[in-house]
């Protein structure tokens, strides 16, 4: 079945032209960082990341909620999971991420009751339908999770739900770039900029991180075809000496962003300090719940906010979503380190840069 | 996309997705209507696709493309030109 808005995205004879299009523009080096692991997946499945000019290099971003949930999270989600009186949901995603000893799906098969949901509102309609059982939403994501978990939370409050509660790991995007921006090991140059969380948040917060660090962003789609628009936008800005935000998913993404979504994002959470897996604490980079919504703050709930972990000394995520390294060039990849047996989130996650380069077979 | 009520009060539609269909919250475009194409993410639709962007966008593009390729000339492309290193 053919569908619209996708399809045209997709069209081969169009990728060469813009391929042809990037070639002809590019004339020296240049390193350009996609922040999403959705596009980082979309370039090296279609293989469009090979037919780019060598000259320029992308390098994958830390866009994978999964991968940058810290591992001590993952432990107290597991904490959580396994009480018994816990009903414990979460993207498909989590179930496999290994914590320091176990992960949530070996819970499941030693008898806890964990359940992927498509959605935090299915959470919800657990926890009405079962009022004895503690539900609980494993909630991590980027700006574009936040306002669905911000919903939950807030149904869940006008319906009186005493049993439900989010284990809180929002993240936020803006603040991860000042960060690798602001790294002095950093080489990128320019971001193709997550379409997804730009629907919701719009742009103008990119703006002066441009103008800052004199880079060029460009919000960018999911499909092949945005991906080379994208990329086409960025290198023309870089070979012209401009930076600035500039929008190649206008169908999608307006400057403002979705405003009824903000509004009940600032309703429920509030912008906290966030430790990322691999890269540490950044300021003001997370999201948590109001003091007023603190109900439903699993962590406090099942007193789990004192659990800690030591992360693997061999593998270098970090260094991976901020752009330094290459999947590849990790010591473990593909041998200690595969998507059967993850050392790190990048091997788990759909969205993991380690994960698109090992099932799309790019090794040195 | 089809818009129907819900017990709670909040929006809800039936979203087909490549001949799939979802019920999906809508409560954050409300200005939708049935018909149009919706971003959806976890449940949720965050965006309605704009048909004339959409278009503006290719429009702006493909006259690019077709610039390039005349430049080019009938044997087309030459290939990329040799990098500057360390600029």
């Amino acid at each position: 079945m053919t569908m619209r808005f996708v399809d045209e995205y997709r069209d081969a004879d169009r990728a060469r032209q813009y391929l042809r299009l990037i070639a002809r523009t590019v004339t020296r080096p240049w390193t350009l960082m996609e922040i999403c692991g959705g596009q980082t997946h979309t370039f090296v499945k279609s293989g469009l990341d090979r037919l780019l000019p060598e000259s320029l290099t992308l390098v994958h971003g830390p866009g994978c909620p999964v991968c940058v949930t810290p591992l001590e999270l993952i432990d107290r989600a597991l904490a959580v999971a396994a009480r018994p009186e816990v009903l414990f949901t979460s993207f498909g995603d989590m179930l496999r991420v290994p914590g320091s000893a176990t992960d949530l799906l070996s819970v499941k098969a030693r008898g806890g009751d964990v359940r992927m949901v498509y959605s935090p509102l299915d959470a919800v309609k657990l926890a009405q339908r079962h009022p004895d059982r503690q539900v609980v939403f494993f909630a991590v994501g980027f700006e574009t999770t936040a306002p669905a978990n911000a919903m939950a939370v807030w149904q869940a409050d006008k319906l009186g739900l005493a049993n439900f509660s989010i284990l809180c790991s929002h993240v936020l995007v803006p603040p991860a770039m000042e960060a690798i921006l602001g790294s002095p090991a950093s080489r990128v140059q320019g971001f193709l900029a997550a379409g997804h969380v730009c629907a919701v948040m719009g742009f103008r917060e990119y703006e002066p991180i441009a103008a800052r660090h004199r880079v060029p962003i460009v919000v960018t789609g999911f499909e092949p075809l945005d991906l080379l628009q994208g990329v086409y936008l960025a290198v023309r800005a870089l070979e012209a000496g401009r930076f600035g935000v500039e929008n190649q998913y206008a169908r999608a993404v307006t400057r403002d962003g979705n405003l009824p979504a903000q509004a009940l994002m600032r309703e429920v959470f509030e912008v906290c300090d966030r430790a990322w897996r691999g890269i540490g604490v950044i300021p003001a980079s997370g999201l948590a719940l109001r003091a007023r919504y603190a109900g439903f703050d699993a962590a406090r709930r099942f007193a789990v906010g004192g659990i800690t972990a030591q992360e693997s000394p061999l593998c270098i995520a970090g260094q991976i979503m901020q752009g330094l390294k290459k999947p590849h060039e990790c010591s473990a990849f593909g041998t200690l380190c595969t998507p059967e047996h993850p050392l790190g989130a990048p091997m788990v996650s759909s969205e993991g840069a380690c994960a698109a380069y090992y099932h799309y077979a790019r090794t040195p | 996309m089809q818009v129907e009520p819900n017990a709670q009060g909040m929006a809800m539609g039936t979203v087909s997705f490549a001949g799939v269909n979802k019920e999906i919250c809508l409560a954050y475009v409300p200005e939708a209507k049935v018909g149009d194409y919706v971003i959806v993410h976890v449940g949720f639709a965050i965006s309605i696709v704009s048909e004339q962007e959409a278009e503006e966008t290719f429009e702006i593009l493909r006259r690019m493309g077709e610039l390039a390729e005349l430049e080019e000339g009938p044997d087309g492309p030459a290939g990329p030109p040799p990098a500057e290193p360390g600029r």
